[in-house]
């Protein structure tokens, strides 16, 4: 190699430190490239997500269509009221997400820090009344295994949930297969809650980052990232109320 | 170097930053909060009312609450899709990406519920 190569790798050296910020990687040639591949990636993981939970939402429905009865007296043991504030908590939690993202892009560090708390906040939010509702079914007897109790499914005249929606008693083998129905609820508000817990988890690393300065540089791929995946938790959601509580209610 | 040395980009200057980088603003994600709410409300209130069935051939019933509370959710979510999540304003790679992902998605969940669904039709 001729001392001129030599001479021009040098200066392409340092024009390469001088134009890129020190979060672009070296093999990116700008950093919208690098954000777009970013992005690319976490579409295809939140696309895996999605299968994941349509296997579930597709079992729900196969077996809402086999054990009907069963799957509207199940349905009528959850709490609406609680139901839809969880949903509003998780609605406006994005709200403040976006609001975090676009605090990061304009660089407003402070403004940021309180998106994402507040965002945390009604994160622990959603999980506490989450917890009250599963409190309340554990107390029922309602969590499927050897302690379930079928008594609200075929004496619904003594429990207070199964009155009010005018339940009539259901033959004992309709009434078993609300178990099937209470296996699903765990399952698939159970995976959606441990998704909340790794949100609220990453939030409170995020917090801290943040108030440190990590995503007002410029560098705003990990906000914008997260904020797509607590976003996907909340599109969850948004399915998971109507079919769980709402679709056997009239 | 790829990057025309004519016109050095500078990373740090928020104008160029969202040139390359589409900013939503603030005033378009309080209206999607707001007719997110409206959704909400809107499937809780119709849960209660009856919207009665339609019977399209022997053994086919369509129940309408169902239908319009998943219609109602899908609406929703599109919503948090495009703007939430910035998809109106993404690339070409990503629409397709989901596009193709969301396609694939109804195709499965679309034929296995097709299939359980219609086993037991003329059986009766």
């Amino acid at each position: 190699m001729s001392d001129s190569q030599v001479q021009v790798l040098a200066e392409t050296a340092e024009a390469h430190e001088h134009v890129h910020p020190p979060y672009q990687r070296h093999h990116f040639e700008t950093y919208a490239q690098q954000n777009d591949a970013t992005n690319f990636a976490m579409w295809l993981f939140l696309l895996t997500e999605i299968m994941f939970f349509g296997g579930l939402f597709t079992a729900y429905l196969i077996f809402r269509n086999w054990y009907y009865p069963a799957f509207v007296s199940g349905s009528h043991q959850l709490n609406i009221p609680l139901g839809g504030l969880n949903t509003l908590l998780l609605i406006t939690s994005s709200f403040t997400m976006a609001m975090g993202v676009w605090c990061a892009e304009l660089r407003k560090k402070g403004a940021l820090v309180l998106c994402l708390t507040l965002t945390f906040v009604l994160g622990m939010g959603f999980l506490m009344v989450k917890t009250f509702e599963y409190k309340e079914k554990i107390e029922k007897h309602h969590v499927p295994g050897f302690h379930y109790s079928l008594q609200s499914f075929l004496a619904p005249e003594t429990d207070e949930a199964a009155m009010a929606a005018h339940d009539k008693p259901l033959p004992v083998d309709m009434a078993r297969h609300t178990e099937v129905y209470f296996s699903l609820y765990f399952a698939m508000t159970g995976m959606h809650a441990l998704h909340m817990i790794i949100g609220v988890s990453i939030l409170a690393f995020m917090i801290v980052r943040a108030q440190a300065g990590a995503y007002t540089t410029g560098h705003v791929t990990y906000v914008e990232n997260f904020g797509l995946y607590w976003h996907f938790v909340d599109i969850v959601w948004i399915f998971l109320f109507p079919l769980l509580y709402l679709i056997s209610r009239h | 170097m790829t990057e025309n040395p004519e016109i050095p980009i500078d990373h740090e200057s928020p104008e160029i930053h969202e040139r390359e980088h589409h900013i939503v603003s603030p005033r378009i994600y309080v209206i999607i909060l707001l007719a997110l709410l409206v959704g909400t409300a809107i499937t809780v209130w119709a849960s209660y009312v009856d919207l009665g069935e339609w019977h399209a051939a022997p053994g086919l019933v369509i129940f309408w609450n169902p239908i319009l509370a998943l219609a109602i959710a899908c609406t929703k979510a599109t919503l948090v899709v495009l703007f939430f999540m910035h998809v109106k304003y993404g690339t070409k790679l990503t629409k397709l990406t989901i596009g193709a992902g969301v396609f694939t998605f109804l195709i499965l969940v679309g034929m296995t519920l097709a299939d359980y669904f219609t086993r037991a039709w003329g059986r009766w």
